[in-house]
């Protein structure tokens, strides 16, 4: 494998003397990686799903009492400039970012945090539809749900992230009540199928997996039950999230053609188990993981083999992402996907050893069109080789690194970012278009917008 | 820097002109001394269309509705004593009163599954069924089969967006345009960055070249990012970008955007909620659409449509949820407007799809195929073949335009 392939196409490119630490096996730099801890460090501005609810709740309290305040006729000076002894959802979010360029800095292990990125998306919860809700427990939902598992088993994430209370409230299970619970007895309310699809179409079995629309309600009620109180007194924190008895619809449910007794919250369990094993979520897990790694290009057989192993392993994800990079076919195929915006930014901050601002990152991912964790749907953002490459978008790009270079020390070395970032494997034309640049700035600015930056 | 070995801004915009290639392109054959304009606006995530052109005259409707903020007196605007429309859109009404807003209700393109996905690629693809693999846009072929002149390059399209949606997607040139963040960047680092790209990556040097021209077409324009109204849902202003952009006699004449949020699955609240404000959201850009598109407005249309509908009934949270028919507005100058269009299904239980959405009568793809031939010109065996494949019995609208 050629070292720019492990920098770039499975990391966040190189980091200051990273290339010779690879030096001639970068594989097996990959494949160590497999074996490092996948988590975060504590952050006291990034509060887990707890601490999250406090905040929140403490929020809405606020908010509550200055809706009241506003209807009897008082003016309100705004939200963001009340003294306040919670954490705002945007704070939370900001951190969220912060850390995570501080973590593309430093870490020696890039493969695990674009795993990350790889299975937040596959996860999607979004702050463009509920940013209050996500920008509390968004953070904690990629703590919780997503890293944990990410070289564990599927299933676990699988049901780690439906019973998450990000994705309880990002696809309205917070809201779906049994209707032959107590609480749909008494308060009328019923099923809300948004989870049980998107699970089905895009978190398992994939759009083309043989369910059907009784399928997606026979899960939509095993779901019921699995979600948040807001709006209540509740005993502690801690039993505002969950599985409530109450919600749930009672009895036995049919899915793929199989009977689930109603074993309260087993009852998800048992299914999301059959749904991890079902070979139609191996090909559709395989299929998205090699497209986000290598792109649309991949011969079929690679996911075949992704896919292979994902079902004699039992959807073991160290298993199968060990799989991916020992696969030949993922080392050989061409550099070919224009990087997210979101890898860019977190690839310029390892290259700068600072974070790359200003501009703002949070500002410059917008621009560039991947707000930070604000996919525009549940299917997460494109996964096309070109989908980041349209003119308009590679024009913002470039202004973006001239914004960004402006404001870099003068005596900044291009040449020797070059070398620490491609080394042996520069072109000549980047060279040569580098070492003529007219100052270190625009040196800085062809670096960053060289074919060899901007494709993995 | 006095040397110059390479290409200043002014040359490479030399060719500006044809950034969209109208510049040098005659009127549409087939419409004499007309020039016309389609843009396309998708509404991501499935409007409700009950809510946005409610059915007040159905004798079903207090049933099977279930959502009384509608009845409401002045939550609604009467249209024809049998539909209404949301108080949220003024602008949309006035249209329809000056006959420049045709309103379709009870459509829905081929797709009759509940995914988001699966409909909106059958939406933008216009083919009768889902394929996997690589499929282009109908809006696409639609540039593709324009007629125009000998020798000419083919006509680009335009989409209002990061990336090239899937309508727009295909072998016709395409560019795409969104609200400028930063200041841009200089001739000389444009020119050098090129020259690399020419070397390394073809691809890349084509985007970068028509980046640097749509800018050019845009910069001049003052006021192209009129300030947001921080935390206010804002379709307004991307409305107006493309207006101005396609009001320019060398602009393209076909484009493309999206506002998305419209998968209301919970607390919906289609008059003063969530709901309502899209609407009046969506009204605004139907306003700026108007005011942008200037003299042009008379020789365009401006077609919005969604993937699919919402369930007649709202579910057990207060929203509704993946359904099949709903509404679908044609405003713009050449539209024959001031009607609403619907082989009215009903609301009776018995009458609704699968016991649950709005049964759909009317293939938005007879509305689509509708436009392009009485508004582009495009024959009807282009429509049937390349631009909606297999359509050929689809018996296309008449009388929309004109």
């Amino acid at each position: 494998m050629q070292p720019m392939i492990a920098t770039q196409r499975f990391g966040l490119g190189a980091g200051p003397g990273e290339l010779a630490r690879l030096g001639c096996d970068p594989l097996a730099w990959l494949l160590a990686q497999l074996d490092q801890p996948t988590g975060l460090p504590a952050d006291d501005r990034i509060p887990g799903s707890p601490g999250a609810m406090d905040h929140f709740l403490r929020r809405q309290e606020l908010v509550r009492s200055r809706n009241a305040r506003e209807k009897a006729g008082e003016t309100l000076i705004p939200l963001s400039r009340e003294v306040v002894d919670f954490l705002h959802p945007n704070e939370i979010v900001q951190a969220n970012l912060n850390q995570g360029l501080a973590t593309a800095i430093a870490t020696p292990t890039p493969l695990l945090e674009r795993l990350a990125l790889h299975w937040i998306n596959h996860f999607t919860t979004s702050l463009a539809s509920a940013p209050v809700y996500l920008g509390y427990f968004g953070a904690a939902f990629e703590r919780e749900a997503i890293r944990p598992h990410m070289l564990g088993r599927f299933e676990d994430m699988l049901f780690a992230t439906s019973t998450h209370t990000a994705m309880l409230f990002y696809l309205d299970n917070r809201r779906s009540v049994g209707p032959n619970s107590t609480a749909g007895k008494r308060r009328g309310r019923g099923l809300n199928e948004n989870l049980a699809r998107e699970i089905m179409e895009l978190h398992s079995l994939g759009v083309d997996g043989g369910y059907t629309q009784a399928d997606v309600i026979a899960l939509a009620r095993i779901l019921t039950g699995w979600s948040a109180e807001i709006d209540r007194p509740a005993p502690s924190t801690a039993a505002r999230m969950g599985f409530f008895p109450e919600l749930h619809e009672p009895g036995p449910q049919v899915v793929l053609g199989r009977r689930y007794a109603d074993t309260g919250p087993d009852q998800l369990k048992a299914v999301l188990h059959d749904l991890a094993q079902h070979p139609n979520t191996a090909r559709h897990v395989a299929r998205r993981l090699v497209r986000h790694f290598i792109g649309d290009t991949a011969p079929a057989e690679l996911a075949q083999t992704v896919a292979k192993v994902f079902q004699d392993s039992g959807g073991d994800l160290k298993a199968i992402t060990g799989a991916l990079l020992r696969s030949p076919a993922a080392a050989a195929a061409p550099p070919a996907r224009v990087r997210p915006p979101i890898e860019l930014l977190l690839g310029t901050a390892r290259l700068l050893g600072r974070a790359p601002e200003p501009p703002r990152p949070m500002m410059a991912l917008t621009a560039m069109g991947q707000p930070f964790r604000g996919a525009a749907s549940p299917a997460g953002w494109p996964e096309e080789d070109d989908a980041w490459g349209a003119p308009d978008a590679i024009k913002t790009r470039l202004d973006w690194a001239i914004a960004l270079a402006a404001r870099q020390p003068a005596g900044l070395d291009a040449r020797a970012l070059l070398d620490q970032a491609f080394g042996a494997e520069t072109s000549p034309e980047l060279r040569r278009a580098v070492g003529r640049a007219a100052d270190s700035r625009q040196a800085l600015v062809l670096l960053l917008m060289s074919p060899e930056y901007q494709r993995r | 820097m006095s040397r110059s070995p390479f290409a200043s801004r002014r040359a490479l915009l030399a060719g500006a002109g044809s950034l969209f290639a109208w510049g040098y392109a005659p009127r549409l054959a087939s419409a004499a001394r007309r020039d016309p304009r389609l843009l396309v606006v998708i509404l991501r995530g499935g409007l409700d269309g009950l809510a946005a052109v409610p059915a007040l005259g159905d004798p079903d409707f207090d049933s099977a509705r279930l959502a009384p903020e509608l009845r409401e007196a002045g939550a609604t605007l009467p249209l024809d004593g049998f539909f209404a429309i949301n108080r949220n859109m003024p602008a949309l009404a006035q249209l329809y009163q000056d006959r420049q807003a045709l309103i379709l209700h009870a459509v829905a393109s081929p797709y009759r599954d509940r995914s988001h996905f699966d409909a909106q690629d059958l939406l933008e693809s216009g083919l009768p069924k889902l394929v996997d693999g690589g499929r282009s846009g109908w809006l696409n072929r639609v540039l593709a089969g324009l007629p125009r002149g000998e020798r000419l390059p083919p006509p680009k399209g335009l989409a209002i967006a990061p990336t090239i949606p899937v309508i727009l997607q295909g072998g016709a040139p395409v560019e795409t345009w969104q609200r400028q963040a930063f200041a841009y960047a200089d001739d000389d680092t444009v020119a050098r960055l090129l020259d690399l790209y020419e070397a390394r990556d073809p691809k890349l040097a084509a985007a970068l070249r028509d980046g640097v021209l749509l800018d050019n077409v845009t910069m001049a324009e003052d006021g192209m990012a009129p300030g947001r109204t921080a935390g206010r849902l804002d379709f307004a202003t991307d409305a107006a970008g493309a207006a101005r952009i396609m009001a320019r006699p060398d602009g393209p004449r076909i484009g493309a955007m999206a506002f998305s949020g419209w998968d209301t699955h919970a607390d919906q609240g289609s008059i003063t909620g969530g709901l309502g404000k899209r609407l009046a959201a969506l009204d605004a850009a139907i306003g700026a659409f108007r005011s942008g598109l200037g003299p042009v407005w008379e020789d365009t249309v401006v077609a919005v449509v969604t993937e699919f509908g919402r369930t007649v009934r709202l579910n057990g949270s207060r929203g509704t949820d993946h359904g099949t028919a709903t509404t679908a507005f044609l405003i713009g100058g050449a539209v024959k407007g001031g009607r609403v269009l619907a082989d009215w299904p009903g609301l009776g239980q018995q009458q609704l799809r699968e016991g649950r959405d709005l049964a759909p009568t009317t293939d938005l793809r007879a509305v689509m195929k509708g436009i392009l031939a009485e508004h582009l010109g495009i024959g009807d065996a282009a429509l049937g073949g390349t631009v909606f494949p297999q359509s050929e019995a689809l018996v296309r609208l008449r009388g929309l335009c004109g």
